[in-house]
């Protein structure tokens, strides 16, 4: 069965020439590649674009390959939920230069968490990020990025410091000023919480 | 009575108790109404974090029923609470929350480790998941399953009654505290490495240390 091409790939091609390097279909789903430097050119334009209007963000995630020359891909998963149309768009990023790619917290909201736990998982980092920290693991969690073919399933650190370190952390003190959005809940929250706050203080060992 | 650590006087099993009254006839009647009362109304601190809290639900429930075991109010309020069952699995990200909740409940006090996540880790032996609730809190009956049947927490929780009603008055340590150590941790290190070793599956399922 012929798998169809996402209308997108066409436009993309001619609007962007050589920053499009190379479009797949696999299981039904578009797949295009574009280069690092022009991605959020793409996907800027994948959003506003008047026959494109992909303007829901499924999801930004990341691929590490077994094969250790395969490069670092970061995926982001548009939607346009007018047209019912899903794409993917991926880039690559060789393991020996800068893992850094441009953020999309500027076109997409949701971006701001799904782009944390890339940072938080693979060390990839989003320049344009307002609030790049850690979000799945605490914040000072010093064993480096889980999700990397290099990282061993257990951590680095004995379980005897891993435990050590998760006992010592105070959980009051991950708390910043977007994540209590709730504005009737700063007027109670205790002076010294608010203190912190206002120091735009994040969470650390005691 | 008062605080003693694992962590640093830690030292197996010893065998003798000391006693600031002499055991005699009244002492155990007083120790078999005491401990029938506490066993009976034992309020379930329900730590609830992932699957295990279902079952907990379940058992709670019209068809098993805790409440002809006198556990039917839930206290989620710890100071209130007498037995801490922790059903689910526990990142290490919770672990300070646990920590804080069992050092909130008052003497007399008791632990339920409830489903292999808890007891072990089950199978998310992995960089985020504790090994084991017993290196953060003493634990004093486990249950295993994934999740126990009803019936396996009800077994568990008679268990409990059962080491309830086998306390004494008399023994002065049993209800110490035992908080975590100036060490930051509750229990030795080399112990909480060695309970936290891989076993049965996950030893050949390594691709790592």
């Amino acid at each position: 069965m012929t798998a169809p091409l996402s209308p997108s790939v066409e436009p993309l091609r001619q609007t962007f020439g050589d920053a499009v390097t190379r479009h797949v279909v696999s299981c039904g789903d578009t797949i295009v590649y574009v280069e690092r430097d022009r991605a959020h050119d793409v996907l800027a334009w994948l959003k506003t674009a008047p026959g494109q209007t992909f303007d829901f963000l499924t999801d930004v995630t990341a691929v590490e390959y077994r094969d250790p020359e395969r490069p670092l891909e970061v995926v982001w998963q548009l939607r346009s939920l007018a047209r019912k149309a899903d794409l993917r768009v991926k880039t690559e990023l060789e393991k020996t230069g800068p893992l850094e790619v441009r953020s999309v917290t500027d076109l997409w909201r949701g971006a701001d968490w799904l782009e944390r736990e890339v940072y938080d998982m693979f060390g990839i980092t989003f320049a344009g990020h307002p609030d790049l920290r850690r979000i799945l693991m605490w914040e000072t969690y010093a064993e480096g990025h889980p999700l990397r073919k290099d990282f061993p399933l257990r951590g680095h650190f004995s379980r005897a410091e891993q435990t050590r370190q998760a006992l010592a952390a105070n959980p009051e003190a991950h708390y910043s000023m977007e994540e209590l959005s709730i504005a009737e809940a700063y007027d109670e929250i205790p002076a010294d919480m608010r203190e912190r706050l206002a120091r735009g203080e994040r969470g650390f060992l005691r | 009575m008062g605080l003693t650590n694992p962590a640093t006087e830690y030292s197996g099993d010893d065998g003798t108790t000391v006693s600031s009254v002499s055991p005699n006839w009244v002492t155990t009647r007083l120790d078999f109404l005491t401990n029938w009362a506490r066993s009976n109304s034992l309020w379930p601190m329900p730590f609830g974090t992932a699957c295990c809290a279902i079952e907990f639900m379940a058992t709670a429930a019209s068809r098993f029923d805790l409440a002809r075991f006198g556990m039917e109010r839930m206290s989620f309020s710890p100071r209130q609470a007498d037995v801490f069952i922790c059903a689910g699995r526990v990142p290490f990200k919770l672990a300070p929350v646990l920590r804080r909740i069992w050092d909130q409940m008052p003497q007399p006090k008791w632990a339920i480790s409830m489903g292999a996540c808890a007891s072990t880790g089950n199978i998310f032996d992995n960089y985020s998941m504790v090994q084991g609730i017993d290196t953060l809190i003493p634990v004093d009956v486990y249950v295993p399953g994934c999740p126990p049947r009803p019936e396996g927490l009800i077994y568990g929780i008679r268990l409990l009654q059962k080491k309830i009603m086998g306390e004494s008055l008399a023994d002065d340590m049993l209800r110490d505290e035992h908080p975590v150590s100036p060490s930051g941790l509750y229990l030795p290190p080399d112990r909480v490495d060695e309970l936290s070793e891989p076993f049965g599956n996950s030893v050949h399922q390594t691709r790592s240390t």
